[in-house]
């Protein structure tokens, strides 16, 4: 129907993407068309799956992201590689001051985690924020950040964290940083053919401190606007920082400037403010039922000025 | 005495009747998965059908070609409304006295508009048909906001209405204007305000939301050709008005024709009328001998059937300046949508709207409410409240706050000043009501007293001045709303829907071993009436409730009734149930003379049986006396102990109460948080407390959710936006706020048990008391009225517009 293609255009630029997922008023579908279901039980048969469908297939971790867009059919993928059969992909190990943590580990399992909430707690403190606990115990990590929704929260705290996503495809792997993986809602770096296998993680010092601060409207939604923060501090200032943000662009962001303005100083009031505004300056948020653009933007900077708060408490020196 | 003769106390315990705390029996089964909702059924044969939906909300429609969709393997047939029109069903009646088209008939007035029917033989064939039908169309300007609707140059929604100046509510003034309701005195108003010390005037609107029931629309339509009987299974509300509608407009018999409503998955006025699923269904079961279910999904429940609100209140109050109303007068703009499809008793094109005076005594009032099209969704239905009185209790509630302001006047003490005074009732209105009963000042000065009200203040006024000086970024409100609610249509004199006056009817049926069955013409959606009817029914003629089974909404058993919304089912059903019960009674009275030989006037009921007046040990137990009516009735008598009893009300019933709000607000993000909710209701004699509190605490829920950002948008093109539960705000168990609940009893003087109805009041009165919370807290930066749904980003934008952000 060519009205249907204008209208979408249409609310992309008014509503952005994401109209898609949270609107709904133009489709009204919820149930899927026809597809063919695949589940391999390695990585090396799911990406041959992958490779001679080319386009029209898809992979499958927990589909709290996927199904959703199929039954809207919004995403119509021929054919589904499930991840599921494929016991590679699961876990969780830290090697030489890196954590390695498998595409298929839950969101849950993110939350259980020992080694995670000893080196690493902003994971935990970010999946208690995402959804509910069914949707964690399905959600995984690969495809939350494989995904490509800037309303997804683990993509911007893999760019606080400078993870690197491991990809790999019929040409073996690569890595790409989480900071350079998106590149707009639901484009990112990985190709057609590649299965995002696992997420490396350099662990922060022991000591440092961090937080997640998110808004919502309520559990289950996504952020209005949310800001990871990791910072390190020594004699009373602030040794690094690293700030990123959810949900106010159509990629995760992050704020490479205000982790700078950060860094170095005693966060008094100036530098917080000089902080804020360039965090703020880098959004570019869509007007939603959340709110207009420019509440989304403001919101984002409260976000960082109460990170920035709770981190530093939190750290040690 | 014996140790085993049970006390008076144990036998009245043994009962669970009114007053007891009895758990709610269906929860047995609905607590396990074994709900029977229309969708688990499934019939031999049974086939699927789904709508082709309008993308554009104003549209001419120039082509609808099914040829690629009829090709698909298991396609069945694609109903249009050239096909419709055939058997006369392209067009329908809507309750309020306009026409609806059931499929797109030459144009479409909103987005997601049923344009065609696909029926295939699975849910996933049904829609990769609807994908491939191609309809072509023709854009029309669209038309969004009721205040333009009536602009001379506004698009014509309803090319059908041309040339009609006349409406079934009086002129039509444009060609968009439906209807002008007037009440009231104009001139008497008039003169109040010109001789007023003060005067308030404010445009109070109540945006569009809608009922969002967890279980959307559904039917299930089987038509037998063999007898030419059709059955309907369906969400049903009203189902024996459903069946008369379907008669009248098929030309099915009534006796040949049976409506079942089965369990229901929560209505909230969603499910009481008819829609065009429920006509096309029945056309395809028809067409083609097969069953027909339709299932409603989210988008399309939220997006197309039954809205609630949108109303535009400019509310105008003249007094004194101590503070003692003289006046008020109120014009409403009602956005209906495409059609005028609200679900009202026939007469009332605004509802009861005219309970607008609340629960104050105005010597002097006048409303005027003129009913428009837009192209938008058409509506809109009484979502838990009787009749636009939702909208009429928000309009004077946040108008009382206004007038308290203006004057200076503490809001608790307003209202105390103005309130109906007890020796009034019952009280003559206005606007042309007759309020039952009330004691307005008992109930205001309980609340106050148990919330602390004077404390409060105190506090709110140390914070406003700690935010002041820069100490704090949080501000507080204090949100009162003193309800009076009209509920239990209604009176024959004034309430009927498509000419069958509003009574309804209760039957009762004693079995000779002493248990019942009972049958009544409301339909429960989730209020309980299993456990309720049989406690009415336990008390009135002394079996216990658990030995009385209640059954309701299929139409071949139940006696004829209008339904259940409106918080009608008590003040109506609860009086024809204990009617039929004393029927029972009295019958039982004679028997038990007959079986212990004395003259029923030497008799007294005592809880569970008759004994003899000063002689408690010569008694009949109704256990015995059910089974002399069916083994030896007295000589003369029918044997049996039944009855049919249908009621007519002699009045509305006044429900009222007390709410307290008090909230915190986050001014830097807009973050409300409800610190404390006092409910304090009175509903008359209460049936089981327990389930007025379950009612109470799930009508504060969805009135915080209400008041807090539940909301169906459009932009200018008409696109309905957060027509989906990632949007629409459903809260849950982690944002709702805490309830406390409190009661005073009231009973009603004309109800025969004294109750007037609960499930809608938290409803009615929740949403002005978050409202009022959210206003009152922003006042003292200089605002008046803040306009909801008061989510963060609204509460926000006020806040930066009164320079609270710096
Ligand atoms: C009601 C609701 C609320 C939610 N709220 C939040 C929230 O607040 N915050 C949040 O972050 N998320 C939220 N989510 C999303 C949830 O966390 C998803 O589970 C997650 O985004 C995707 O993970 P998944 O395993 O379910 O991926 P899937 O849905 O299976 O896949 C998502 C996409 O990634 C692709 N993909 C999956 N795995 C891989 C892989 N290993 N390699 C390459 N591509 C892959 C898929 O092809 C698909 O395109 C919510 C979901 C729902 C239903």
């Amino acid at each position: 129907m060519e009205g249907f293609e204008r209208d979408e255009t249409f609310l992309h630029r008014a509503f952005g993407p994401e109209i898609f997922r949270a609107e709904g008023g133009r489709s009204k579908d919820v149930i899927p068309g026809e597809f063919t279901y695949h589940r391999p039980a390695s990585v090396a048969e799911a990406v041959a799956i992958l490779a001679s469908h080319g386009d029209e297939a898809r992979p499958l971790s927990g589909g709290h992201s996927l199904i959703p867009m199929m039954k809207l059919r919004m995403a119509a993928p021929e054919h589904l590689v499930d991840l599921g059969g494929i016991a590679d992909l699961k876990g969780i190990d830290e090697d030489g001051g890196t954590i390695t943590i498998r595409a298929m580990t839950t969101q849950h399992e993110l939350i259980a985690s020992d080694l995670l909430a000893g080196k690493l707690p902003i994971i935990r403190e970010t999946s208690l924020l995402i959804a509910d606990p069914q949707i964690r115990y399905v959600g995984t990590l690969g495809g939350n950040v494989a995904n490509g929704d800037p309303g997804n929260d683990m993509p911007a705290l893999m760019q606080c964290l400078n993870a690197t996503y491991v990809l790999t495809g019929p040409d073996g792997e690569r890595d790409v940083a989480a900071r350079d993986f998106y590149e707009a809602a639901y484009f990112t770096a990985l190709a057609p053919e590649e299965i995002l296998t696992a997420v490396k993680i350099p662990v922060p010092p022991a000591g440092h401190g961090f937080a997640y601060e998110k808004l919502k409207r309520k559990v289950g939604d996504y952020a209005t606007a949310a800001a990871a923060v990791v910072l390190t501090k020594s004699g009373g200032t602030v040794a690094t920082c690293s700030i990123a943000l959810t949900n106010v662009a159509d990629t995760p962001l992050f704020a490479a400037d205000a982790s700078d303005i950060v860094a170095g100083s005693t966060l008094d009031d100036d530098t917080i403010k000089l902080a804020v505004a360039a965090a703020e300056a880098i959004t570019e948020p869509a007007s939603d039922g959340r709110g207009p653009a420019e509440y989304r933007t403001k919101m984002a900077g409260i976000m960082v000025r109460r990170a920035l708060a709770r981190a530093s408490e939190r750290a040690n020196g | 005495m014996n140790d085993m003769t049970p006390t008076r106390e144990q036998r009245e315990a043994a009962l669970e009747g009114m007053g007891c705390k009895r758990k709610r029996v269906e929860d047995i089964r609905f607590t396990q998965g074994k709900g029977q909702y229309v969708d688990d059924l499934k019939l031999p044969g049974m086939v699927f059908g789904d709508f082709v939906r309008s993308p554009y909300a104003h549209a001419k429609i120039t082509k609808i070609d099914a040829t690629e969709a009829l090709k698909i393997p298991g396609v069945i047939a694609v109903l249009t409304a050239e096909d419709l029109k055939g058997v006369n069903l392209a067009w329908m009646p809507t309750l309020a006295g306009d026409v609806q088209m059931v499929l797109a008939d030459g144009k479409v007035l909103y987005q997601n508009q049923e344009v065609a029917f696909v029926v295939a033989e699975n849910r996933y064939i049904a829609d990769d048909a609807i994908q491939v039908v191609e309809v072509e169309y023709e854009e029309l300007p669209v038309l969004t906001d009721p205040f333009k609707s009536m602009d001379p140059d506004a698009p014509v929604l309803r090319p059908d209405l041309e040339g009609k100046t006349e409406g079934a509510h009086g002129p039509r003034k444009h060609h968009n204007h439906i209807f002008t309701w007037e009440v009231g005195d104009k001139d008497e108003t008039a003169k109040a305000f010109s001789e007023a010390d003060v005067t308030i005037k404010e445009l109070i609107s109540y945006h569009r939301t809608h009922p969002s029931p967890l279980e959307t629309c559904q039917c299930v339509a089987s038509m037998d050709k063999v007898t030419g009987e059709l059955s309907v299974w369906g969400t049903f509300q009203a189902p024996h008005v459903i069946r008369t509608v379907a008669s009248l407009l098929s030309t099915i018999p009534e006796h040949k024709i049976h409506v079942i409503a089965p369990d229901i998955g929560g209505g909230f006025g969603n499910k009481v009328g008819a829609y065009p699923g429920y006509i096309c269904a029945i056309v395809a079961t028809i067409v083609t001998g097969v069953p027909v279910k339709w299932v409603e999904d989210r988008m399309e429940n939220l997006s197309t059937t039954s809205f609630a609100r949108d109303y535009h209140m400019t509310a105008e109050i003249a007094a004194k300046n101590d503070g003692t109303v003289t006046g008020l007068k109120v014009h409403v703009l009602a956005d209906h949508g495409g059609f005028d499809a609200c679900a009202d008793p026939s007469k009332w094109p605004a509802g009861f709207f005219n309970i607008v005076t609340g629960s104050y005594d105005f010597p002097a009032a006048h409303l005027a409410v003129d009913g428009v099209y837009t192209n938008k969704a058409p509506g809109g239905v009484a979502y838990r409240c009787s009749f636009r009185v939702t909208e009429a209790a928000y309009c004077i509630e946040r108008a009382m706050d206004i007038l308290a302001q203006k004057l200076g006047m503490d809001p608790a003490d307003l209202r105390m000043k103005n309130f109906v005074k007890p020796e009034q009732f019952p009280y003559q209105s206005a606007l042309g009501w007759e309020y039952d009963s009330g004691d307005y000042h008992t109930a205001m000065q309980k609340a106050m007293d148990t919330l602390g009200y004077r404390e409060l203040r105190a506090e709110q006024k140390a914070k406003q001045e700690a935010f002041q000086r820069g100490e704090t970024r949080e501000i507080m409100g204090i949100g009162i709303s003193f309800f009076t609610e009209i509920v239990g249509a209604g009176p024959s004199k004034n309430c009927d829907i498509l000419g069958v006056a509003m009574f309804d009817s209760a039957e009762i049926r004693v079995h000779p071993t002493g248990s019942v069955i009972s049958r009544m013409g409301t339909k429960s959606q989730g209020q309980g009436h299993e456990t309720t009817w049989a406690q009415i029914i336990a008390t009135e003629i002394g079996i216990p409730a658990a030995d009385i089974m209640v059954e309701e909404g299929n139409t071949d058993t139940a006696p004829y009734g209008l339904g259940t919304y409106g918080s009608r089912s008590t003040p109506v059903a609860g009086a024809a149930i204990a009617l039929a019960a004393r029927k029972i009674r009295n019958k039982a009275q004679m028997i038990a003379a007959h079986m212990l030989e004395v003259s029923e006037y030497d008799l007294e009921w005592d809880i569970d049986g008759f004994q003899v007046k000063g002689n408690p040990q010569a008694r009949k137990s109704m256990k015995e006396i059910a089974w002399a009516a069916y083994h030896a009735p007295p000589p003369g008598m029918e044997p049996g102990l039944e009855a049919v009893s249908y009621y007519d009300p002699p009045n509305m019933t006044y429900p009222f109460g007390a709410y307290f709000c008090v909230m915190d607000i986050d001014v830097d993000t807009g973050v409300a948080k409800t610190r404390r909710f006092y409910a304090l209701d009175d509903c008359g004699t209460r049936i089981n407390p327990m389930i007025i509190e379950g009612q109470v605490h799930g009508g504060l829920t969805e009135a915080f959710a209400i008041a807090m950002g539940q909301e169906i948008r459009y932009d200018e093109m008409g696109n309905v936006l957060g027509a989906s539960f990632m949007d629409f705000f459903l809260p849950t168990a982690v944002e709702t706020p805490h309830w406390e609940t409190d009661y005073t009893v009231t009973p009603s003087p004309h109800h025969p048990i004294g109750a007037k109805g609960v499930g809608e009041s938290p409803n009615v009165g929740g949403v002005p008391a978050f409202s009022n919370a959210v206003n009152d807290a922003f006042q003292f930066l200089g605002s008046t009225h803040i306009q909801m749904p008061h989510d963060a980003w609204r509460i926000w934008q006020a806040a930066k517009d009164l320079g609270a952000h710096g």
